[in-house]
């Protein structure tokens, strides 16, 4: 069990200008699952493969505990990847095919013995360490497959999109499993994934990272309540935070019909790159139904409503009179705003419906570097260039 | 979505069964059951007259390895040739089907567990392993990670007396410019890991002597791959001779099969040293030569033993003069040509003419042993034909007609390997999670995540690093937020 520490850590490929990773700077406690999230190209597999040794590195450092572990052969690192191979030995029982790659290594067989029957109390498995994989359930079998890098006792566990072979019942049974597993054996570990409620359900902290950098690194529900620019907002939370860019007029941002209030503290961090704009970012739950021409309420022509049983959703656009919003980012395709609704209570499409966003659930971004304009308690300073 | 097939350019390939699941298709399209353990549900498929292999997976997963497979393919790397790639599978009742990887098989080629009984000698098993650390550093001479080094990710193919590798699943893998160090090593570490643990299985199933030590074994790939890795790319330095040496160098390593496109030479020192590094090195030194030479296209250690037989025949008959190529052609017309003929056709399909050759060379050897004098190549192509190539077991029986082309069990070798292979259970190397016919145990809880959402890591930063930090911020006056 160790720390992990990112010092500044770079790498950039051999003729290429940008570096995949540029500057990770993390502290990873002891005992702490961290995931690393972002879309295909972020660096985060670069990130976790400099970890492991297989990317060289080019500017900085990690470390391993209290070891600089920059130039140590990856088999050196007391690092174990997981589930880089399924692989079950069908001849070979469950205990032999945890422990075989002990006896390679020539541990005795007694610590052999031990250490697997340690393993396999954690996962469950003791009544079936003299079976065959065939007689084990799917379950049963991914946990043989843990056992294996368990028994070797690694500091850190590593392990990159593990689940992405997977179908997605399996994926929901596993991830849980995994989750709950690292709590039990309290190793640390850190997870690659480029599905972000993966990232929300697993780690005890998640660390955004796009285009090489560091977003924002913290716990679930500090990046869902608190993201640290519009990225971030964007790209946690599913269906994703409504976003767009508005033109404030006197303290309010002018969204279609709609006048939303901003704080004093937002109006005063507008700098003259902003242009009189903002960027407002509301999650579609955090919308309630209002009187046409309330206070703060916005406008919302419904296309589509989606009822899910618990949930109703409609998607909606802003029908704009000046102030139009621009640059607007979405996800419910051809329209621009997403509304969670009470599905006792659904409009139908056509419509127009109000909507007010609840006290202190709107978060609000400079348009001009995206960052996030109110104050909010954040663990790790944003690193954005 | 409407069913995908993109890659070949073939249309018989729509035919095939696709909107059956691959474990059900039926058995006249199943050429043979794989031999190897593999996460996939993987099968043999006849398709018109040749074998294709079909591996079922996720759409990202065949697309990626099938890019990976055509691209290697492209840098003259030794591997299975992709045939395409089909998505978008559904079955009779609309449900969706897994992807398919298709590939070509690989005439002549062997899953290592074919070559596997208790009668399997130690010296088979090395060969076996070299033969994948020569593929392992061809591999990543090309930049190509594997992530995934086994003896059940390769297929072996018999090359006058070695053997030749083959990558056949490259789903874990990774091409780059060029590998690092750490890379490199992770592959090797993987490699012996698994070779070992198939070893151990095969024990197991009392398919490999239980004298066989699979940790000493699998050690041996990365002793050879080392030794080869750095034959190839060492840096050497030369204070005198060097017009010699580096001949010497290039010779050696075209010994070894390999041809020299670029050596780095740089003067070190005072001047007085030179260091030599070999920077572009291609494989299939021999079956250049030889292809350029007679228009053959065999594997390296093949080409190996057949240029030595045309020199031989030059120096036997100085009348074909000094050019190599009218005397390479003389021996192709008076020796090889017939030797390959004179296989009734019925028995062709049972090896490559080239392996043929090299075993007929092979029991003329015996023949000679035997009858204290030289035997001359038609007696003992007569020879082989009669009493060695007939008595080979017939395999149509046991797996399907393909197979016998497929599988290159050697008469001249069955005292080496045993019997043939004799499946006992056919899947009982499926190692697949399509395995999930045990039901998960009721009693099992599932599992609960509780997570303390307002516990703040507390981390312990490294003394060294603090102090280096804090000289930082001595020398910078930065204030760390």
């Amino acid at each position: 069990m160790a720390t992990v520490t990112y010092d500044k850590a770079t790498r950039t490929y051999p003729g290429t200008d940008r570096p995949a990773v540029d500057k990770l700077d993390i502290d990873i406690a002891d005992g702490e699952f961290l995931v690393l999230v972002g879309p295909s190209g972020c660096g985060k597999s670069t990130s976790l493969r400099m970890l492991a040794g297989l990317e060289d590195i080019d500017e900085g450092a990690i470390w391993v505990g209290d070891r600089d572990v920059t130039n140590v052969q990856p088999k050196d690192r007391d690092i174990a990847m997981v589930f880089q191979s399924y692989a079950l030995y069908p001849h070979m029982t469950v205990a032999e095919n945890m422990g075989f790659a002990l006896k390679i290594a020539k541990k005795d067989k007694a610590e052999i013995r031990q250490r697997v029957e340690a393993a396999a109390k954690i996962l469950d498995l003791v009544e079936y360490l003299d079976r065959k994989p065939k007689a084990l359930s799917g379950g049963q079998r991914q946990r043989v497959a843990m056992g294996r890098a368990i028994v070797r006792q690694p500091q850190v566990f590593l392990m990159d999109e593990p689940l992405s072979n997977l179908d997605a019942k399996l994926r929901v049974q596993t991830r849980t499993q995994i989750a709950a597993l690292q709590r039990r054996l309290g190793v640390t570990t850190v997870y690659v994934t480029h599905d972000q409620v993966e990232a929300l359900t697993m780690g005890d902290r998640i660390a955004v990272m796009k285009d090489g950098v560091l977003q924002q690194v913290g716990t679930p529900r500090d990046m869902y309540d608190t993201p640290a620019n519009v990225f971030v907002a964007g790209f946690i939370g599913s269906p994703a935070m409504n976003i767009g860019t508005y033109q404030v007029f006197d303290g309010f941002a002018q969204v279609g019909r709609g006048k939303v209030a901003l704080s004093r503290e937002t109006i005063a961090a507008l700098k003259t790159e902003d242009k009189s704009q903002v960027v407002l970012g509301f999650r579609p739950e955090a919308l309630d139904r209002a009187a046409p021409n309330a206070d703060g309420a916005i406008p919302v022509a419904v296309d589509v409503v989606e009822e899910l049983g618990s949930d109703a959703f409609v998607y909606g656009s802003v029908p704009t009179e000046y102030g139009e919003a621009q640059g607007i980012n979405f996800s419910a395709g051809e329209s621009q705003v997403v509304v969670r609704l009470d599905p006792r209570d659904v409009p139908k499409k056509g419509e127009t419906i109000w909507v007010t966003i609840r006290t202190g659930e709107q978060h609000v971004f400079s348009s001009a570097t995206g960052l996030r304009l109110t104050s909010a308690p954040v663990i790790s300073k944003p690193i954005i260039k | 979505m409407p069913l995908h097939i993109t890659g070949a350019a073939d249309a018989a390939l729509i035919d095939l069964p696709w909107s059956i699941p691959l474990g059900a298709w039926p058995e006249d399209r199943i050429a043979a059951l794989p031999r190897g353990l593999s996460r996939h549900v993987v099968r043999f498929v006849r398709h018109g007259d040749s074998v294709l292999a079909v591996k079922e997976t996720n759409p990202e997963i065949a697309h990626k390895e099938f890019t990976i497979l055509r691209d290697l393919e492209r840098l003259g790397a030794p591997c299975v040739h992709p045939v395409a790639v089909v998505t978008g599978r559904i079955d009779a009742a609309g449900e969706e089907l897994a992807a398919a990887l298709v590939t070509e098989h690989l005439a002549f080629s062997l899953p290592y567990r074919a070559l596997f009984s208790q009668d399997l000698r130690k010296g088979t098993l090395k060969r076996l392993i070299d033969a994948l650390s020569v593929l392992l550093v061809r591999l990543h001479l090309t930049g190509f990670y594997w992530g995934d080094v086994s003896l059940s990710n390769a297929l072996f193919r018999r090359d006058a007396s070695e053997f030749s590798a083959y990558l056949v699943d490259a789903e874990t893998g990774d091409l780059q410019r060029s590998l690092t160090d750490g890379q490199r090593g992770y592959d090797i570490e993987i490699a012996v890991t698994n070779i070992a643990g198939e070893l151990y299985d095969l024990q197991a199933s009392e398919d490999l002597d239980e004298n066989v030590d699979p940790g000493e074994i699998a050690e041996r790939i990365s002793t050879r791959y080392e030794q080869l890795w750095r034959a190839l790319t060492e840096t050497e330095t030369l204070t005198s001779n060097i017009p010699l040496h580096v001949a010497e160098r290039v010779r050696e390593l075209n010994e070894m099969g390999f041809d020299v496109g670029e050596i780095d030479m740089q003067q070190v020192g005072d001047g007085t040293a030179l260091t030599i590094k070999p920077k572009v090195v291609d494989a299939g030194h021999h079956s250049r030569r030889l292809m350029r030479l007679t228009g053959l296209d065999v594997q390296e250690n093949q080409a190996r033993r057949l240029l030595n037989d045309v020199d031989e025949y030059r120096s036997i008959h100085p009348e074909s003069g000094d050019d190599e190529n009218y005397g390479a052609h003389q021996w192709l017309r008076h020796i090889f040509e017939p030797t390959v003929r004179a296989v009734p056709r019925n028995l062709r399909g049972k090896l490559e003419p080239a392996q043929l050759f090299h075993e007929v060379l092979d029991h003329r050897w015996y023949l000679a042993e035997s009858a204290g004098h030289d035997v001359p190549m038609p007696v003992a192509t007569a020879s082989y034909v009669k009493h060695i190539l007939p008595e080979k077991k017939d395999e149509q029986a046991v797996l399907g007609r393909s197979l016998a082309e497929m599988t290159a069990e050697l008469p001249a070798l069955t005292a080496e390997i045993g019997s043939v292979y004799e499946v006992r259970d056919a899947y009982e190397n499926d190692n697949t999670h399509g395995w999930g016919t045990v039901p998960e145990p009721d009693d099992a809880e599932p599992p609960v995540v509780r997570r303390e959402t307002t516990r703040k890591p507390v981390t312990t930063k490294p003394r060294a690093r603090t102090a280096l930090s804090d000289a930082k911020k001595a020398a910078s006056a930065d204030p760390e937020v």
